[in-house]
């Protein structure tokens, strides 16, 4: 949107900016094996989280280890996500869509209609979101900005419509005895308890590390998190390659981009297709843990909230969407007590958010600095004197 | 085919009734996406409380069943003023509150999306909880039965009963028919006309054209965008008050859905263009009723979408093409 209103922000705040080193430049400059010590900390506080009951983080009313799946499936939902609309450029209000087919393939590849192995219909989950999302993609990435909006939106009712009204997808009915993922069960973890003001380690509450029962969630979040991982890991491979490039030229001037020889659209295509693979891997990952699934689960509501996670985390900032998915997920969860007032008070905080952090939490370096760059051109057009 | 065929101006006349609610809120989005470029993602939540204020302004005036002419004319007149004075009113507070500090800031378009989200959610919300909301201000035995049940279905008193007009081809055309169809197609022609003839109309189309140089003729911008949610919300009152008069229940969540379908008819007709909207919607109420009659009513919204995507994909501006500017209106 371009308007007139002048520049507001002084070069002088810039500069301080500027000097101060970043959160990654100084995690950089330490030495090696600290680095790996903390990060290998860092990924062992994650997998323990569940059985730390830390107070007041636990959820008190709901079974933390099953609230931690859930916002890890935000998680994942917002990595991929974040790569059609952070990377790319594309507002994209359907994406239950994609989650569904995921959860849906699953559901019926090894319940409904035939009884394939878990680690089977998960890697054909993905294929399937995949080829829904060139499907959908191939005709609708012509039209341009908020027409996408409208028809990826109308995409994501389509499908819950569809599985409503199709019996052979277990109509409203749903899908349920969706099997669990092959166990292995190696070891008992010991649940650590709070109750007596201090840490003590609870011998009698335990989770089997990846023993997947249909009482304790916590194996299913670990699963999550190795998915995560390595999906994190895929993500800042494809960032830093040129298809990464490709995707932030698209999205910042198309005509330009393609002017420059990027095939845009081929790229938009390919952005939808990764996009809806991790949304129908983490709907896979839903399905499995619930065991049953119906299209209840896959409401409208649920890709403005996928919509909200990444935008306010900060769109195309994956560690920044990250906080953004905790945020929508787990804030809810948290504060159950105030079951009435959680809607509202979630939307307040939305409203705040946008008055007071409008690029998102954790906005991507390249946007500061491209506002930056605009504050000084700005600077320079204008003069002096309006700063 | 047969059974389409068949009740073919039954189907038709009930999706020119719908329609017309459709094109009348499809207005809100399109006016202010023609001015400020973004989705109002809470324009449903506009409608939504046009429908209350209709249904509790009947409540206060004693309407029910059976009432004479006066009377019923009476209370029709007074459900368009509360629903259009709660709805404008509405939309000019949510453009003060929401969008107003983000365009002040210079925030990216999306991040209005998310404030319009949060406000939506912040109004319905509101409204889903309106019984604690009148007990804060200790008003909870006065308003009992305005605020009572405020999760479920609230219903109105059907003050006008629907009689057969005319007849044609088997389907009796009913007074509430020829009212909500009428009526919607008169007030678009106002608002067409204001916003082609009036002083303010010229300023939002010129905004809508080029801001810069509009503010540079000496069009002052936030009166402009002011005016222009005004407007849209008195539409979505207009609306609340055909779709009470037609439909008679609502809900605290009722416009979401509504306000879904509005904003695809916007898009169908050509998004920013005030005739678009109007045909976008009689076309999405019609292509949904005549849908449902071939293919099943659980398939309706179905049909609806897909016939969007089929548009888009041939005519990627919509109908009549998008820009409140250009296209003129």
């Amino acid at each position: 949107m371009s308007t007139s209103t002048p520049a507001t922000t002084t070069t002088t705040g810039e500069n301080q900016d500027a000097r101060r080193p970043g959160f990654k430049e100084r995690v950089n400059g330490l030495p090696r094996p600290v680095k790996i010590a903390l990060w290998v900390a860092f990924a062992l506080f994650l997998f323990l989280l569940p059985l730390l009951n830390i107070p007041f983080v636990t959820t008190e009313g709901s079974d933390f280890g099953g609230v931690l799946f859930t916002v890890a499936t935000y998680v994942l939902v917002a990595l991929g996500l974040n790569i059609v609309v952070g990377y790319a450029g594309l507002l994209d209000l359907g994406y239950v869509g994609f989650y569904a087919v995921g959860a849906y393939t699953v559901g019926v590849l090894s319940a409904e209609h035939a009884s394939l192995p878990w680690l089977l219909s998960v890697p054909i989950a993905i294929g399937i979101a995949m080829l829904s999302g060139i499907i959908l993609g191939a005709p609708t990435l012509r039209v341009r900005g908020d027409y996408l909006a409208i028809v990826t939106l109308g995409f994501g009712e389509i499908v819950r419509l569809t599985l409503v009204n199709t019996q052979w997808l277990g109509g409203a009915q749903g899908i349920s005895d969706i099997p669990k993922p092959p166990g292995l069960e190696l070891f008992e973890v010991p649940a650590i308890d709070w109750s007596s003001g201090a840490p003590v380690v609870d011998l009698d509450t335990t989770s089997t590390f990846l023993k997947f029962g249909i009482t304790d969630f916590v194996p299913y979040y670990w699963l999550a998190l190795i998915v995560i991982g390595l999906v994190v890991l895929f993500d800042v491979l494809v960032k830093n390659s040129r298809v990464g490039r490709a995707w932030e030229a698209t999205r910042e001037d198309e005509d330009v981009a393609e002017l420059m020889g990027v095939p845009t659209f081929r790229f938009k295509l390919l952005a939808f297709a990764l996009g809806a693979a991790i949304g129908g891997l983490s709907g896979a990952l839903f399905a499995t843990k619930s065991g049953f699934i119906n299209p209840q689960s896959f409401e409208l509501i649920l890709s403005i909230l996928f919509i909200a996670a990444v935008v306010v985390g900060g769109a195309g900032n994956r560690w920044g969407i990250i906080v953004g998915a905790i945020v929508v997920s787990y804030f809810p969860e948290r504060f159950r007590e105030f079951a009435d007032f959680r809607v509202l008070v979630f939307g307040l905080a939305l409203m705040l958010l946008a008055i007071f952090r409008p690029q998102g939490i954790l906005p991507p370096r390249r946007t500061l600095r491209a506002k930056k760059a605009d504050e000084r051109q700005a600077i320079l057009e204008e003069g002096e004197a309006s700063a | 085919m047969q059974y389409l065929l068949d009740n073919f101006f039954s189907f038709t006349i009930t999706g020119l009734t719908i329609g017309a609610v459709y094109a009348l809120v499809a207005l809100g989005y399109t006016l202010v996406y023609g001015v400020l470029r973004l989705i109002n993602f809470a324009h449903s939540e506009v409608f939504m409380f046009g429908t209350f204020a209709a249904l509790w302004v009947v409540m206060l005036l004693g309407g029910k069943g059976g009432g004479s002419v006066g009377q019923v004319i009476f209370w029709v007149a007074m459900m368009f003023v509360a629903a259009m004075a709660m709805s404008g009113l509405i939309a000019v507070l949510l453009e003060r509150v929401a969008y107003r500090p983000l365009r002040k800031r210079n925030a990216p378009p999306l991040i209005a999306l998310i404030s319009a989200i949060g406000a939506s959610f912040v109004l319905a919300e509101l409204m889903g909880l309106r019984s604690r909301v009148a007990s804060w201000v200790g008003l909870d035995d006065n308003l009992r039965d305005y605020v009572r049940n405020s999760r479920n279905n609230a219903g109105m008193p059907t003050i006008i009963q629907p009689q057969p007009i005319f007849t044609i081809g088997g389907y009796h055309v009913t007074n509430v028919d020829i009212l909500v169809i009428v009526g919607a197609i008169a007030i678009m022609v106002v608002l067409d006309q204001f916003v082609k003839r009036s002083r303010l109309g010229r300023g939002i189309r010129a905004v809508a054209m080029d801001p810069e140089s509009a503010a540079l003729m000496g069009v002052n911008r936030d009166r402009v965008i002011q005016v222009t949610f005004l407007v849209g919300g008195v539409m979505a009152g207009a609306a609340a008050v055909f779709y009470m008069l037609k439909i008679g229940i609502t809900r605290y969540d009722a416009g979401f859905i509504l306000g879904v379908k509005a904003f695809t008819a916007a898009v169908l007709g050509g998004i920013g263009n005030l005739r678009g909207a109007l045909l976008g919607g009689f076309v999405l109420g019609l292509a949904e009723n005549y849908g449902s009659a071939l293919v099943g009513t659980q398939w309706k919204d179905v049909v609806a979408f897909v016939l969007l995507v089929l548009i888009l994909l041939f005519r990627p501006t919509g109908l009549l093409g998008e820009s409140l500017g250009k296209a003129r209106a």
